[in-house]
């Protein structure tokens, strides 16, 4: 009897592996997509009782390629072909390649929107069911389940393959938004189910894995997963008893998961002196300075105002800058900081965050009357229910 | 992103429309919930029947004061909502200009607040 938990962390990593064989054999991506997520659900049935097979991938390959050929059986059963036209089945050889980047590649594809190609990699890559992507991501199953299916008609003309080699690094640029995106998509969710969501911070972390396991010397893969690291890490302190949100500076640095920081500090600290730089290890390198300072007084601000200005060489906009002045203020002082926020206020006026941090700096300098509107106006436009809850007690504590 | 599509009503003016008008819209209706569902951006709609049948319920001095009306009277009310998750604000503006209301009344784009937030 093993542990149900055991064999779903096996069979996702199965996952990518099993269908990267049976669509280079068969082709037709959406189906054998279909087949695989069968076969997965057909071990995850099975083989809690039965024992986990020797060769667990080819036997989820075998289990897939049969329902293939049963599907196309009856259609060319219903079609009046002859089944001369149905593949043989030969028992599963596993190839060499691995085709788990060209399934990233695949659904990380241009002609997809960013959330459909976010859910697309949960299941095909991830291994995920439907329902749990649905459920992580609030939406119905049957909305997600049109969703992905439309995506997967969308693939159908395209040839399973890594895409030439003078695009790939900004189809890479693709993949890893998208895995950015699974990663917020989980970090910022505070309520909710949790039985019934998948943990969308750990998958995120274990698809990044997956692609610098593939593309080791890769600067900017190894940034994102140290950023992932770094910033998860601080996950158990940034809600309080009440589930409120606690903000950097009162966190407790006791509850940040040191085993995950000294992942993350280890591995920005290698990749940063070897690799080209990028807007990834630069995010990180904030994360790692954060991470290692004792109390939020000690953090090494002047080094983070020029982490920040490199990236906006990188990435420039205004929530770049945003943060900037945040650091800014805490090196020179809460007015120059402020000078910092004016130079974005056209493009960030109607945006929660920018009043939130304007709010931030008068409060510091000592604005109490002007820094209580600002908490107020950043509450009024947030979309969130824990900021508003946040910037709301803000604004009455200065009263 | 996730957004409530709210369709405000005139009655007069709808009343003013032919039959063959309001065949129109309530045809527009049908294709509209049909796109949605097939992109995907579909999370559920409501339609409200008129504030004529609405009770407006008041408690005061732990009394239920319950009264048959709306709440506000006003020449227009809510008649309905999609709810839409889709991956921009522009986007939803698109959809709601896709709402046949929107050519002689007018449609209500509003963010649904999210139980998610940073840390701020």
């Amino acid at each position: 009897m093993t542990e149900p938990s055991g064999i779903e962390d096996l069979l996702r990593s199965c996952a990518p592996q099993v269908l990267g064989i049976l669509v280079r054999r068969y082709g037709q991506f959406d189906q054998c997509e279909d087949a695989m997520q069968e076969a997965l659900l057909a071990a995850f049935r099975q083989w809690p009782d039965e024992g986990v097979p020797e060769h667990p991938r080819s036997w989820l390959v075998a289990v897939a390629a049969r329902r293939l050929t049963d599907q196309w059986r009856s259609d060319a059963a219903r079609r009046r072909r002859e089944s001369a036209s149905v593949p043989e089945e030969d028992p599963p050889v596993i190839p060499a390649v691995d085709d788990t980047l060209t399934l990233f590649f695949l659904c990380c594809h241009p002609s997809l929107s960013p959330t459909t190609q976010a859910a697309l990699t949960l299941r095909a890559v991830g291994g995920l069911t439907t329902a749990e992507i649905a459920a992580a991501f609030l939406v119905p199953e049957a909305t997600m389940a049109q969703r992905i299916s439309r995506a997967k008609a969308r693939l159908r003309g395209e040839a399973f393959r890594l895409p030439p080699t003078a695009d790939r690094e900004a189809r890479l640029a693709v993949v890893l938004r998208v895995l950015y995106l699974i990663f917020n998509e989980g970090y910022v969710v505070t309520a909710g189910d949790a039985l019934h969501r998948a943990d969308l911070t750990t998958e995120a972390i274990r698809l990044t894995r997956a692609v610098r396991e593939l593309m080791p010397s890769d600067g900017e893969v190894a940034g994102l997963l140290a950023l992932m690291l770094l910033t998860e890490a601080r996950r158990p302190a940034r809600l309080g008893a009440d589930g409120e949100l606690v903000p950097l500076a009162s966190q407790d640095r006791l509850s940040w998961d040191g085993r995950l920081i000294e992942e993350g500090v280890a591995l920005i600290s290698a990749t940063l002196p070897v690799a080209p730089l990028g807007p990834y290890q630069l995010q990180a390198a904030i994360a790692a300075v954060h991470a290692e300072a004792p109390s939020a007084d000690e953090t090494d601000w002047p080094q983070i105002v020029g982490l920040y200005t490199l990236l906006e060489r990188f990435e420039p906009g205004p929530m770049v800058t945003l943060n900037r002045s945040v650091a800014v203020a805490q090196v020179q002082g809460p007015h120059a900081g402020l000078a910092v926020l004016e130079s974005v206020r056209s493009e960030l006026e109607r945006h929660h965050r920018w009043h939130a941090v304007r709010a931030h700096l008068l409060e510091l300098a000592g604005d109490v009357a002007e820094a209580r509107e600002a908490y107020r106006q950043a509450a009024r436009r947030t979309a969130s229910l824990p900021e508003r809850r946040y910037l709301t007690t803000r604004a009455s504590r200065l009263s | 992103m996730k957004y409530l599509l709210l369709i405000h009503m005139n009655p007069t003016v709808f009343e003013s429309l032919s039959e063959e008008e309001k065949n129109v819209v309530f045809a527009g209706h049908d294709a509209f919930q049909a796109e949605l569902t097939e992109s995907g951006e579909l999370l559920g709609f409501v339609a409200l029947a008129d504030p004529a049948s609405s009770t407006t319920v008041r408690v005061r001095g732990g009394a239920v004061d319950a009264t048959d009306g709306p709440f506000v009277e006003a020449k227009e009310f809510l008649a309905g909502y999609y709810a839409v998750d889709c991956e921009t604000p522009e986007r939803a503006v698109e959809l709601a200009a896709k709402i046949p209301d929107a050519t002689f009344n007018a449609i209500e784009v509003r963010p649904v607040m999210a139980e998610a937030g940073l840390e701020m």
